[in-house]
């Protein structure tokens, strides 16, 4: 089993964010044309209005909340008082609500890609799979809410944030170390995860790299010149 | 002053049979392609109708174009930009694809491949989209031609709004009609562009042409909305919007736009315009709707007047460009004779294609000798279409501008006649609508014979001087996405479905 604990928890994070980091930029560079929302509310609108909102508000705070508490050192959280129970309790809380946010918007958003004819029709295979690759990796988030009911004194929410902080400071060993007998429940949440980050540059999720927020800073009108004169 | 230039365009409607053919060579070029089928970036459409897509001109449904907030700053319909990006998971005022209409094809190839049955084989409908069975087609890019549908749907034509009596124009013996052909206004102060949170829309400073770019498009879509003429499309294949380009190729190399040149009404011109860029803001936040056609006309520059010439040469503008500008048709029809009009400048866009409205029969009370004389000139009271409808459409709903431009082509028929046939020169006639005898003959010969080169007066932009030739040898040209790269092959690994691939069902014969 250590093989495939150090496979999984000490060298397949870095292959997957080397994946995303490298597959990301040749996208952007080559393939501008294929870097967009695909976005299918022309063909229809009154499911996706109701399942996307849903779903990106989820998936925004959970992503955030992820972000946040699996990266941040845990010396932080004393300095701020927040103990590691503490901490715990609102991992679940807000992770939860959010989750059933997303869960909500998801299974409407799936729904409608395999139901719907024309959504259907006008699907790549790849917004399928993805679709239901986030799908399952919520459900799985999902349920490691009842796992942690079990240590609701943080001890194995601790062991997530060494693996997390030891893996982004290249510490691989100590990584795998800090993840050898966490519930199988977590394990296949991150190695589901990781492969999302693999196969991200191949994704529409790619879009998120584009969150237009200069647009509040810009001016209304754009006129472009020609190149000189 | 900031002299900039653009091509603007004429439509003059009182010529325009409706014959589409500006639709299908636009087509033909542009859009036959999957993604696109059901975009028109030139349609024609019968007024009064609803338009396409449905209900486009009534803004309280799709909140296109820009208003006057509470500061009286100009802000986009759709709301502020923090509105604008709060929407951007799900767009509340983007049509859906029935608003334009569910593309289709029928299955011919049944008809040649089908075993004997008792009935005859037909060729039935199928979506292009989901790639199955239509049973009924509900609507198309011009369902209602010629007056096409029953008057209660049609009369939700927004232009309708204050026609006293509306209901009046739905017996046969008021009806009217009259055709509007619409593509991209290529505004000066464009809302699409004000609305892609990308900022993948630009307006080129040489020639004012509005473009789309497609590597920097995002899909957010919300230009689709920004737009009140309905005239930027969502491909539903790429993920892209598009968009009218105004045949810009054509247009750089000296050429008419396609809609343009193969019009058989000869009803399209294209000249350049000067206008002063400073100004626009200005004039597009003109608080009275009314007052907003005048503030057009007002940011337009003398072509002839020295001193904007000079300010033109100071902004680099070709001198080509300006002798274009001193013979352009759509100066002379605009802002000399004052016979072609903005479409709806009460969304304060600042429209680049300008529409001279139609003539229309007298009602038959009138043929009969009761008709109501102004002058010289039949009262316009007595035309079939009603000039409040035309001045919803064209001014805002303020009528002088449209008696002006109607009763000045009336007096040029007046005159023509006089001359022509009496052997006199009715000046009196042309006295009673402001025009001299030189600007009459000039309207008639740009009106009425319409010759191509009084038509088209279109400078090449320059552009081999302008960019570095030795760069553009052997590039891309117009092609998908990443058409030119090497290595590119059938496979891509960040595509979405190829563009050429169509989804079709097997179809089966009940026997």
């Amino acid at each position: 089993m250590n093989y495939l604990n150090t496979f999984f928890f000490g060298i397949y994070p870095y292959i997957a964010i080397a994946v995303l980091v490298i597959g990301t930029w040749i996208r952007y560079d080559r393939e501008q044309f294929t870097w967009k929302t695909s976005s299918s509310q022309l063909l229809e609108k009154k499911q996706l209005r109701r399942g996307s909102i849903a779903f990106h508000i989820g998936i925004l705070a959970i992503f955030a909340g992820h972000f946040v508490g699996l990266l941040t050192p845990s010396e932080v959280w004393h300095v701020l008082g927040v103990s590691t129970s503490a901490k715990q309790i609102i991992a679940m809380g807000a992770g939860g609500l959010f989750g059933v946010i997303c869960f909500y918007g998801m299974t409407i958003l799936i729904v409608r890609r395999l139901k719907n004819p024309r959504i259907r029709a006008n699907s790549s295979t790849m917004d399928i799979a993805i679709l239901l690759l986030l799908y399952a990796q919520l459900i799985l988030g999902l349920l490691s809410i009842f796992v942690s009911l079990g240590h609701l004194d943080g001890s194995e929410m601790l062991k997530l944030m060494a693996w997390a902080q030891n893996t982004v400071t290249f510490d691989a060993t100590t990584a795998v170390a800090a993840m050898t007998d966490v519930h199988w429940i977590f394990k296949l949440h991150i190695t589901l995860g990781m492969t999302i980050f693999l196969v991200f540059p191949f994704t529409r999720l790619v879009h998120m790299f584009s969150v237009p927020v200069q647009y509040l800073r810009r001016q209304h009108q754009v006129v472009r010149q020609k190149a000189a004169r | 002053m900031k002299v900039r230039a653009q091509i603007g365009m004429v439509l003059n409607l009182d010529k325009c049979i409706g014959c589409h053919t500006c639709s299908i060579t636009c087509k033909n070029v542009w859009t036959s392609r999957e993604g696109v089928e059901y975009a028109w970036f030139n349609n024609v459409e019968t007024k009064p109708g609803v338009g396409f897509p449905k209900e486009w001109e009534n803004q309280d449904k799709w909140n296109g174009g820009w208003v006057r907030n509470k500061k009286g700053n100009l802000e986009l319909k759709i709301g502020a930009k923090r509105r604008v990006l709060a929407n951007i998971f799900a767009n509340p005022d983007l049509p859906e694809i029935d608003d334009y209409y569910e593309p289709f094809d029928f299955d011919y190839q049944h008809l040649h491949t089908a075993k004997d049955t008792k009935h005859q084989p037909v060729a039935r409908p199928r979506s292009l989209i989901s790639g199955q069975r239509m049973e009924k087609i509900e609507w198309g890019p011009n369902w209602e031609e010629i007056l096409g549908t029953e008057f209660s749907k049609r009369k939700k034509d927004k232009n309708f709004d204050e026609v006293v009596q509306k209901d009046i124009y739905g017996q046969f013996e008021k009806t009217f009609m009259m055709y509007l052909p619409r593509l991209c206004e290529h505004c000066l102060n464009p809302a699409c562009v004000a609305a892609c949170p990308s900022g993948a829309i630009y307006k080129r400073e040489e020639d004012g042409i509005v473009l789309i770019d497609q590597d920097k498009c995002r899909g957010w879509r919300m230009c689709v909305s920004g737009c009140p003429y309905k005239k930027i499309y969502y491909n539903w294949k790429t993920g892209k919007s598009e968009k009218c380009t105004f045949c810009y190729p054509r247009i750089e190399a000296g050429q008419p736009t396609t809609c343009s040149e193969t019009c058989v009404g000869r009803i399209r011109y294209l000249g350049v315009l000067l206008y002063d860029a400073d100004r626009i803001e200005e004039a597009a936040n003109t608080p009275n709707e009314q007052d907003l056609y005048q503030a057009q006309l007002d940011i337009f520059l003398d072509p002839h007047d020295p001193e904007v010439q000079a300010a033109a040469r100071k902004e680099g503008i070709a001198d080509n460009w300006i002798q274009a500008a001193q013979r352009s048709p759509v100066y002379m029809m605009a802002m000399q004779w004052k016979v072609a009009l903005p479409l709806h400048p009460e969304y304060r866009t600042l429209p680049m294609v300008w529409y001279v409205p139609p003539l229309s029969p007298i009602q038959s009370a009138v043929e009969a000798g009761h008709v109501g004389m102004n002058g010289e000139i039949p009262d316009l009271k007595s035309l079939r279409i009603p000039l409040r409808y035309l001045a919803n459409m064209l001014t805002a709903g303020d009528e002088f501008p449209i008696v002006r431009a109607l009763e000045r082509m009336i007096a040029m028929r007046a005159y023509k006649r006089s001359q022509h046939v009496d052997g006199v020169e009715d000046v009196e006639v042309l006295k009673q609508v402001g025009l001299t005898q030189h600007q009459v003959e000039e309207m008639y010969r740009y009106m009425a014979l319409a010759n191509y080169e009084d038509r088209f007066v279109i400078p090449t932009s320059h552009r081999a001087y302008a960019e570095n030739a030795y760069d553009v040898k052997g590039s891309c040209g117009f092609t998908f996405g990443n058409g030119c790269s090497d290595g590119n092959n059938d496979v891509n690994l960040f595509g979405a479905k190829k563009q050429s691939v169509r989804q079709v069902i097997p179809v089966t014969v009940k026997e």
